[in-house]
């Protein structure tokens, strides 16, 4: 039994919301990272800066698998210089999307702190990467994968594909 | 007849002219650019993409401008960098183009930019490597201009969305041009339902209608309710001679002019691919007005060939 | 040797047969068709059940490439191919190196094509010296040394008073004057047919009236001057309807289209295939179908290979600094029976264009079998089909744009003078 997403987000919400400072900034990572920072930006009261990106260009397995067919452009609209940034994501799992997202962030600029909110942890991680606010921690086995969906309505869930 | 740009799996492997590329394959190409034009604005420029490729400028036939856009490129996406300028060493002492192409492979380049005199030798080139090597062509000949051709659209996307709602017209030297070639590939398989270009007959290619645009030979006519204005460049060798009587004459004609420019839609942009020839074939009132997108187009460039040697190396 | 070719379907066009009869070769000449000859004892009997028996065939265009450029082609690389293909007599043109302007180096040629007794071989002596275009050459002496007609070959002849001049000369002596007609003016540079495709690929073009000024200049020239004239490798829907009105109109005039010409066009040339770099160029379908259409009403009067061996190194390069030209005397017959399948045309009308009627252009007393000439033979399996490759071929020369198609018509047998020099699988 999958957790409910948007109880997930309520409490990733308020973890945020005891660390956050004048400077910090909401930064994405596409798709699903760059949709949960939209809604936290609305739940934490809307003044926060809020950014996403694309790390396609970052990937560290483009030399095997290619660039991804549908990049979209990364959007930060504010100085990431001496900033406290808060990266979000859907799913936390080897760490190496947090790896290129941190690379792609720092050739904006030179930020104070970088801390990492997920929605879900599930573990297994390849790279010496910990998240400061975590929705939730899941155990699921090597070859599923966990998506986040939005609906029309704006509503998120969580779905799991099982290994073909 | 299989495309030779296209690997087994269908996906793009060099980059030698726009005809018979997909519209999918011109559309991912923009859209990849339109992420990279946000990493040139950005403090740190580079991607780490390309990191540890190596991209070889072959240039056969000298090109500042196209050299430096494309070498800027290939160093944002963090790749190494050779630029040879073969027209100016080897090829004067006997090389031929596949011993140059041989040693260069010898030295691992893993992405050819090749620019040549002739129609045709990004083709040759391509056919000769290896299925790991890329081939981007940089200009053959009276050929094709791809990335030329590529960026242009981007720029007429830019400015002008609805693709599908545009009336544009290439004028000039379409004999000998191979930027001509490849935007009206470009614009024809992206949707754009009137292409028109507008040349005297001496710098027309004979059945140029085949190529799907209407023909104008008088610039008032063809520039009527235009959208886009494509200037193109007049070669001096051409300026007199047997095709044309005079640089004087021809800007009489064909060169364009505010009044001129008044003809076509009050929202028309004006487009050039540089180096311009300013009072042959633009007037600099134009050139520097605020219809001209001349130096947009310089910027959109280094994104169009970021965009292509990334899709390349990733295929 | 006495040679009995038994159960084939004999095909002579000139003597109007095609009906299954034994032929019978005695002392290198045809003594027998249908019948022995009183006492004939064979010394060898070729089984033709299930093949054609036709004349060697005869071409008018085979460049051997000596002497010159023996790093393309030798004599025996080219006769062998040549044999291979069936063909028993070829005219070969001037443009060696030396270039074939004197008595001397025409003698040699055919001296040393005799050693080698694989086929007959015609040079075509130089027109003017060094095919410059300036000066003529000594046309009764290369006719004395075995010259069947003078060409310029592919090089040009600018200056029409030298042209003009050139043909009172042969005229006076009822030689026969070779031209491929282009005007060197508009073919400058061009590498292409003037076409959609040299439009698309961005090649100079070559219009068609390269070929029609030339083909109104030399007709016009020839009435006046009386000259003969044999015009190569026709191209042009409207150069075929210039030379069929010509013909209506009495003047002594031949033509020939190359095999490749009636097959392939300017759309063949695909993304820059260098072995479709042709002089003249593969122009559009409806020149195609001209060139097809003259060929079956014999306004065109035959069909060569313009066998142009070029080594890798010269096709290896963009395409309009590759060489131009195409191997093609293996691919001749099967070339020949394709159009004939094709343009449904019987098969012995084919044959005739490439046996009697080149023949007749050379003035050579070959290209049938009547009793009493000489056994030039092929013999071919119709319905065999072979893919073309370049490892089968014989030339030295393996640049065809027809590599990996494939095409019907293998010669079993080829004999020259009634020597059997060719025998394949």
């Amino acid at each position: 039994m999958l957790p409910d997403a948007e109880q997930l987000l309520d409490t990733l919400a308020e973890q945020i919301r005891a660390q956050i400072s004048d400077d910090s900034a909401l930064v994405g990572i596409h798709s699903g990272g760059a949709w949960l920072a939209e809604r936290l930006q609305q739940k934490l009261g809307g003044d926060i800066p809020l950014g996403t990106l694309d790390i396609s260009f970052y990937r560290d397995d483009f030399s095997r698998i290619g660039l991804h067919p549908q990049i979209k452009p990364s959007n930060i609209p504010f100085d990431v210089e001496n900033q406290h940034i808060i990266l979000v994501d859907d799913v936390l799992y080897t760490g190496r999307t947090v790896r290129a997202a941190l690379n792609e962030l720092f050739d904006y600029g030179r930020p104070s702190r970088v801390t990492l909110a997920v929605l879900v942890d599930r573990g297994e991680r390849e790279l010496p990467i910990e998240p400061q606010a975590i929705g939730a921690k899941v155990t699921l086995s090597k070859g599923q994968n966990l998506e986040l969906i939005r609906d029309n309505a704006g509503k998120f869930s969580l779905r799991l594909h099982e290994p073909k | 007849m299989n495309n030779p740009q296209l690997n087994k799996e269908g996906k793009l492997t060099h980059l030698l002219s726009i005809e018979g590329l997909s519209a999918s394959i011109l559309r991912e190409i923009l859209d990849t650019a339109e992420s990279f034009v946000g990493v040139a604005e950005r403090e740190v420029k580079k991607v780490p993409l390309l990191r540890g490729k190596t991209v070889c400028n072959l240039f056969f036939e000298n090109s500042t401008r196209t050299r430096t856009t494309f070498e800027i490129a290939a160093k944002r996406l963090s790749a190494d960098v050779i630029t040879l300028n073969v027209g100016t060493s080897s090829q004067s002492k006997g090389e031929t183009i596949l011993d140059t192409v041989d040693n260069l492979i010898a030295m691992h380049a893993d992405m050819f930019v090749v620019r040549h005199s002739q129609s045709g030798a990004a083709h040759f080139i391509a056919r000769h490597v290896q299925e790991n090597i890329h081939v981007i062509n940089a200009g053959d000949g009276r050929h094709a201009h791809p990335t030329q051709g590529l960026l242009d659209v981007f720029t007429i996307r830019h400015y002008k969305p609805e693709m599908h709602n545009l009336r544009v017209a290439v004028v000039g030297d379409l004999l000998h041009s191979r930027v001509a070639r490849s935007e009206i590939h470009a614009l024809t398989t992206l949707g754009v339902p009137e292409v028109r270009v507008i040349a005297p007959k001496t710098l027309l290619p004979e059945h140029v209608e085949k190529l799907g645009v209407r023909v104008f030979h008088d610039m008032a006519e063809g520039l009527k309710d235009v959208d886009v204005v494509m200037m193109l460049r007049l070669q001096n060798e051409r300026m007199n001679g047997a095709l044309l009587p005079s640089a004087q004459e021809y800007f009489k004609c064909y060169g364009l002019t505010q009044e001129k420019l008044a003809l076509a839609r009050p929202d028309a942009i004006v487009m050039h691919p540089g180096p311009m020839n300013r009072g042959v074939e633009i007037d600099s009132a134009v050139a520097d007005g605020n219809q001209s997108v001349i130096l947009p187009q310089v910027t959109y460039g280094i994104a169009i060939r970021m965009a292509v040697m990334s899709i390349l190396a990733g295929n | 040797m006495k040679i009995h070719i038994k159960n084939g379907r004999l095909i002579d066009p000139k003597n109007g047969i095609d009906a299954k009869q034994d032929l019978f070769i005695a002392a290198g000449r045809v003594v027998g068709v249908g019948r022995a000859p009183v006492d004939f004892q064979a010394n060898q009997t070729i089984d033709a059940e299930k093949l054609v028996v036709c004349p060697g065939l005869v071409d008018l265009s085979a460049r051997l490439r000596e002497p010159g450029f023996e790093y393309k082609a030798t004599l025996e690389s080219e006769l062998q191919a040549a044999a291979a293909g069936g063909v028993t007599s070829l005219a070969c043109p001037p443009d060696t190196d030396p270039v074939l302007d004197e008595p001397g180096l025409v003698e040699m040629l055919k001296h040393r094509a005799k050693l080698l007794n694989l086929a007959h071989v015609y040079p075509l002596g130089a027109l003017t010296r060094q095919l410059q275009g300036k000066n003529l050459t000594e046309m009764c002496e290369l006719a004395e040394a075995g010259c069947v007609g003078f060409s310029q070959a592919d090089a040009p002849l600018t200056d029409t008073q030298v042209l003009w001049n050139a043909m009172q000369y042969a005229a006076t002596f009822d030689f026969t004057v070779w031209l491929r007609p282009e005007d060197a003016y508009l073919v400058k540079g061009g590498v292409a047919h003037n076409g959609e495709v040299a439009a698309r690929l961005g090649l100079q073009g070559i219009p068609a009236s390269t070929e029609t000024i030339a083909i109104a200049t030399i007709l016009r020239l020839m009435k006046e001057t009386g000259a003969k004239v044999h015009l190569c490798r026709l191209s042009t829907a409207e150069g075929v309807e210039m030379v069929r009105q010509a013909k209506q109109q009495g003047l002594a005039v031949s033509c020939d289209v190359a095999a490749t010409h009636v097959h392939l066009t300017e759309h063949d040339i695909g993304y820059f295939d260098s072995h479709c770099h042709l002089r003249p160029p593969l122009r559009s379908q409806r020149d195609k179908e001209a060139l097809r259409s003259g060929l079956a009403d014999a306004t065109i009067d035959a069909i060569c290979s313009d066998h142009t061996p070029v080594d890798d190194d010269a096709k290896l390069a963009t395409f309009a600094e590759s060489e131009a030209g195409a191997s093609g005397l293996e691919l001749l017959l099967p070339l020949t029976l394709k159009w004939a399948l094709e343009g449904k045309v019987g098969l012995s009308m084919a044959l005739e264009r490439i046996t009697s009627a080149p023949a007749a252009v050379m003035g050579i007393n070959t290209g049938h079998l009547s009793v009493g000439t000489v056994a030039d033979i092929c013999v071919f399996d119709a319905d065999a089909y072979y893919q073309v490759a370049a490892k089968n071929l014989k030339s030295q020369g393996k640049n065809t744009p027809f590599l990996g198609m494939e095409l019907a018509g293998k010669v079993r047998y080829t004999l020259v003078a009634g020597q059997v020099v060719y025998q394949g699988d």
